[in-house]
């Protein structure tokens, strides 16, 4: 094993569903569906995407949907805003657990 | 007008254009950097060398859409004026810019341009170039499809419209409903400027204050104000159906501008575009990216089909992009405007080469927008 990502990996995603047909199939047949016009615009969820994408450090979501964004007429400012609502997110996730830490740390001191 | 007289003229917007300080230049002409992609040989040359494989086998464009393609009925007129621009865009297909009135149509060629405009069966009249209206006789060519009742598009910078020389033009134009057809890449700035300089976005909606001041892109079919969008780099354009309403809201919120339609094209990798993509290390990947988004369903309305475009020296040709890369039309040796004949035309073998991958690519990519 040469390492643990290769850029080939996205442009060969498809082929995931060889050894799972049945369930590889209905996975794309949704993922398709999700990323559709609806009551969000495509633009939107790929904005969604980019900034879930860099939440979960997912280098191969990244590419994709960092030229995904481009293509449905995202900038690069509004795609970096995208991804500061995930930064906030992770950061704020972090931050409000520092209410329990303010909670033990009260009922352990004097 | 004669000859002397127009050469002239056209030397005289040249010295304008090379002391105006107004209009940004990201990039310098092809042809003046002397780079060896001023040639369209040469550029034909890199695109086949490009290793675009399926199966072992090359991919070239008639085996990918099964054949060539088949002429419909004449009804776009295409009229390249010349290469004179007052902006040099790093993306320009015609490698156009301030220094290129090398290239412009002569007093001569615009008399029969103008004869044949009186006996096309085409429906539209759409006048390119560069920037056309900086040719003495563009406002002739306008006249003489009007008189043909024709409808008229002007493929517009919008810049250009803010130039002292071109003070009245867009009241002239309204006058005799002349659709504008205006460039502008994105909504927003970063794009804008990116792609055609700093300091052209707020140029390009000052253009659009006044286009609307003069009752441009507020609804009335004689006054028409048409946008086109096209990519700031080595992706696909976006689905136009799916961003209109977005552009309108953001340019209404932001600058309390409107506009009646948005088109969205695709960048054909030929010229200063092939240049960027070559520079950029983008060529092979963006190939690829072209043929994996052919859409079969984005052919049948490609604009080769129906439109026949006309070079500044009368030449003729399937579309501005085979115009660009000197691949005539197939009607024999030196097919020229002076000669035109709709019913041969008919018959013709549309020419086609790696670039027009472009054209199928995603929702499709014409000078009338998406296709599919």
């Amino acid at each position: 094993m040469p390492g643990y990502y290769d850029t080939k990996h996205l442009a060969e995603f498809a082929k995931i569903a060889d050894d799972k047909p049945e369930l590889g199939k209905k996975f794309f047949d949704y993922y398709g569906s999700v990323f559709a016009d609806g009551a969000l615009t495509a633009r939107e969820k790929s904005l969604i995407a980019l900034a879930v994408a860099h939440a979960v450090q997912c280098p191969y979501c990244i590419d994709a949907y960092t030229q995904d964004c481009q293509q449905k007429g995202a900038d690069v400012e509004q795609m970096m805003e995208a991804l500061h609502v995930a930064v906030a997110i992770r950061g704020g996730a972090s931050l409000v657990h520092g209410m329990q830490m303010r909670d033990r740390a009260r009922k352990l001191g004097m | 007008m004669t000859q002397e007289s127009i050469e002239h003229d056209i030397q005289g917007v040249a010295a304008d254009l090379a002391a105006d300080r107004s209009s940004p230049r990201p990039a310098t002409s092809l042809q003046k950097r002397h780079s060896p992609l001023a040639s369209s040989a040469e550029q034909l040359r890199m695109l086949d060398a490009v290793p675009l494989e399926r199966g072992g086998t090359r991919v070239e464009f008639e085996s990918l859409i099964g054949g060539a393609l088949a002429p419909s009925a004449l009804e776009v007129f295409q009229v390249n004026l010349g290469k004179l621009c007052n902006m040099t865009c790093r993306h320009c297909h015609v490698d156009a810019g301030p220094d290129r009135w090398d290239a412009m149509m002569s007093d001569e060629v615009v008399e029969e341009v103008i004869a044949a405009i009186g006996r096309t069966s085409a429906h539209t009249i759409d006048l390119t170039g560069g920037a056309p209206e900086l040719h003495p006789r563009f406002r002739d060519l306008i006249e003489a499809a009007v008189r043909a009742s024709k409808h008229v598009m002007d493929r517009c910078n919008l810049t250009v419209l803010l130039l002292p020389r071109n003070a009245g033009l867009v009241d002239w134009l309204g006058e005799r409903g002349v659709e504008i057809v205006a460039s502008l890449p994105h909504y927003r700035r970063p794009n804008t400027d990116a792609q055609r300089g700093q300091g052209v976005y707020e140029r390009s909606i000052e253009a659009m204050r006044l286009l609307n001041a003069r009752g441009y892109g507020k609804g009335d079919p004689c006054r028409r104000l048409t946008l086109v969008s096209n990519p700031a780099g080595a992706f696909l354009g976006a689905s136009q159906a799916s961003v209109e309403g977005e552009w309108r809201e953001g340019l209404s919120r932001e600058h309390q501008v409107t506009f009646d339609r948005l088109l969205v094209l695709n960048n054909m990798p030929i010229s200063r575009f092939l240049d960027w993509l070559q520079e950029s290390g983008n060529l092979d990947a963006y190939m690829e990216l072209l043929v994996g988004a052919f859409n079969p369903g984005a052919v049948n309305g490609l604009m080769c089909r129906n439109t026949l475009s006309v070079g500044w020296d009368g030449r003729l040709y399937d579309c501005d992009f085979n115009q660009m890369l000197d691949l005539e039309l197939s009607l024999g040796e030196g097919a020229h405007i002076s000669t035109f004949d709709e019913t041969s035309w008919l018959k013709r073998r549309i020419v086609t080469a790696r670039h027009c991958f472009g054209c199928t690519a995603g929702a499709g990519s014409s000078c009338g927008g998406q296709t599919a």
